[in-house]
């Protein structure tokens, strides 16, 4: 492989351990445009058989095969697929499906990629058969069916949705487990998600003055259900009924899904089709158990809907090599908050000696997937790169240790603390503890 | 199906203003300010709401009348859930029934290499869930896993009542029925504290 050459005017240190100034980082135009030379023309009269270097590859001169109806990824990146938790086997009682977040660029993941926690399966809903129902402390008890509500005005925003067990590895294993960016942080990916303001169905419905939560509930073979207070629901929820643009996928809850903005993606109820409106919490499984967080005192903390400020660096990241030793790589990932936009990230190249602060690329969006960057020079030891993400309300990511000692040991949702990626002398890179 | 719009009267004029935002060469926002909707949900009856209603709450509502024995479940239990939940209630793969939740007890030393196969035995319905009739709840709109909502209510108390059994907090003699469910004190009630902010506990 070639060895990097660093096409820039000049590259400022702004941390140790390689970390470069960003706004020095601009391409040189002048070396290509005087090398251009101006071939004359001679006129003559001999009758020419050359033609174009038939050395060219073959699909330069053969006509294209035919385009297909429903388009596909190349062939050549048929390995980029989501992958199943070891634990979780498809058949078992429930599937973790993580999304190959290394692989990825930008802030939205394609809509066959999207990771996918399933408790009972992916149900086959016939939206012709499927209806919404909203019951319980309203004026009027209503029910609609899908084309009804395809024929409401809606909403769009680009949206990141965490499974409150994202990471958990890293939160309750004794050592760091050598696993890659998409076993350890692929249960978070982002997506433009449309549909209707929920608050507009409970408007059209009537709340009564005791309305406080409602259990929302999906059509799948396990009727999965959450409690979700009402403010939520009045605020930015929708009945979420396309995704990236087309249908949601069975996986994502077709015909149509709740969605809450910046909360765990449990909460996101799939294959919605009844809302209890009530005065209190149900208390259903997932509210009861595996939803909850034990806290160091043993106490179990119920209702943690937000997934706080959290940040992951992609490239470089888990069993990925660097090819280069003493290199040039752009340091790539993502960063998300619950709570509102990313406000700064700061990478570390030393361990977390010193930071830097990374470029944000826009936009910039509210409870969404934002990509940050930064260049650097790897000067070929081994060292240790950090990411920490603050939001606009000022919410840091904690160190591992601090997020530990809030937690009983065992503890494994809401894992936000800074991610570390050990890079050896070879150019491996490894999951650590900072 | 009603099909009339209600578009608020002033739609026409907030349409002019956004087209004349645009004609600015402002960028339209995101129409997530919008103030418009439509209301096509036809009435619903409470005949036609009540098949539906299976959540049952901590208060005992929408609880089903009906009985059974922690012998009868003992017998449920290993015809249709030990498969997942194992002999004793905590192997796997399934989530654990009984016991603390955590990493190990010290009457059962297998209990961390059982972790290391299924994670999810961190956790344990007995230890953690706060109220008996969630256990009811859920056993009746999701289990078994192979086949969901095929067991009669009888068969769900018998089920919910084994696993309090399993867990002390039922004699072996017990039957449980709509009323003597109410008076199960689930540990996790006590342990139990709220993130979000209105709710009492």
């Amino acid at each position: 492989m070639k060895p990097t050459n660093v096409r820039a005017k000049s590259l400022v240190p702004v941390a140790r351990g390689g970390l470069l100034d960003r706004r020095s980082f601009i391409l040189s135009g002048l070396a290509f445009s005087s090398s251009l030379a101006v071939s004359n023309a001679v006129a003559s009269d001999k009758i020419s058989t050359s033609k174009i270097d038939q050395s060219l590859p073959p699909w330069m001169k053969t006509p294209g095969n035919g385009d297909t109806e429903y388009g596909l990824p190349s062939k050549y990146e048929n390995h980029i697929k989501r992958d199943v938790a070891e634990h979780t086997p498809e058949t078992s009682i429930f599937s973790i499906w993580h999304t190959p977040i290394e692989n990825q660029r930008g802030i939205i993941t394609p809509n066959g990629l999207h990771f996918s926690v399933n408790h009972n399966g992916v149900p086959d809903i016939d939206p012709q058969k499927h209806k919404l129902m909203i019951h319980g402390l309203v004026d009027k008890p209503l029910t609609f069916d899908v084309e009804s509500l395809l024929r409401y005005p809606m909403v769009s925003a680009i949206n990141f949705l965490e499974c409150a067990g994202n990471t958990a590895p890293n939160a309750v294993s004794l050592t760091p487990l050598d696993q890659t960016a998409q076993e350890l942080f692929g249960q978070v990916s982002g997506a433009e998600w449309s549909g209707i303001p929920l608050k507009h169905i409970l408007q059209e419905a009537g709340l009564k003055p005791t309305a406080k939560w409602v259990i929302v509930e999906g059509a799948d073979g396990g009727s999965h259900a959450r409690s979700i207070p009402i403010s939520k629901l009045l605020d930015d929820a929708i009945i979420a009924l396309y995704q990236n643009g087309e249908r949601l996928r069975p996986s994502q809850g077709y015909p149509m899904r709740l969605f809450v903005p910046g909360w765990e993606g449990n909460a996101n109820v799939k294959w919605l089709h009844r809302l209890e409106v009530t005065d209190k919490p149900a208390f259903t499984k997932d509210e009861s158990g595996l939803y909850s967080d034990i806290l160091d005192d043993g106490k179990i903390q119920r209702f943690s809907f937000h997934m706080d400020v959290k940040s992951v660096i992609t490239r470089p990241s888990g069993k990925q090599v660097l090819p280069e030793k003493k290199g040039f790589y752009e340091i790539s990932g993502l960063a998300w908050s619950g709570y509102g936009k990313i406000k700064q990230v700061e990478v570390s190249a030393d361990g977390g000696k010193t930071w830097a602060i990374a470029h944000l690329d826009q936009p910039v969006l509210s409870k969404s997937l934002t990509r940050f960057y930064i260049p650097w020079q790897w000067n070929g030891n081994s060292t240790m790169l950090l990411s920490r993400a603050t939001d606009e309300f000022g919410r840091v990511q904690p160190t591992r240790a601090h997020w530990r000692d809030k937690y009983a040991s065992y503890s494994f949702n809401h894992y936000n603390a800074i991610q570390a990626w050990h890079i050896s002398s070879d150019g491996v890179v490894e999951n650590s503890y900072a | 199906m009603p099909s009339r719009f209600l578009y608020p009267r002033c739609l026409k004029f907030m349409l002019s203003c956004l087209l004349l935002v645009t004609a600015l060469g402002q960028v339209a926002a995101y129409a997530d300010d919008a103030t418009y909707t439509t209301d096509l949900g036809v009435a619903l009856s409470p005949s036609e709401v009540s098949p539906y209603e299976i959540t049952i709450f901590p208060s005992g509502k929408n609880l089903p009348e009906g009985k059974g024995s922690v012998k009868q479940g003992e017998g449920l239990y290993q015809n249709h859930c030990m498969m997942c939940h194992g002999e004793e209630g905590d192997e796997g793969p399934a989530a654990r029934l009984k016991g603390s939740d955590g990493w190990f007890s010290f009457s059962d030393p297998l209990r961390v290499l059982r972790i290391d196969k299924y994670p999810i035995l961190l956790i344990s319905v007995g230890s953690l869930w706060p109220y008996a009739t969630s256990i009811f709840d859920y056993i009746r709109r999701a289990m078994p896993h192979y086949a969901p909502k095929s067991l009669s209510n009888d068969e769900v108390y018998a089920l919910t009542a084994y696993i309090l059994y399993l867990n002390d907090l039922l004699a072996k003699e017990s039957v449980l029925n709509e009323e003597t469910i109410l008076d199960i004190s689930m540990p996790g009630k006590q342990r139990s504290v709220s993130a979000w902010p209105e709710i009492e506990l």
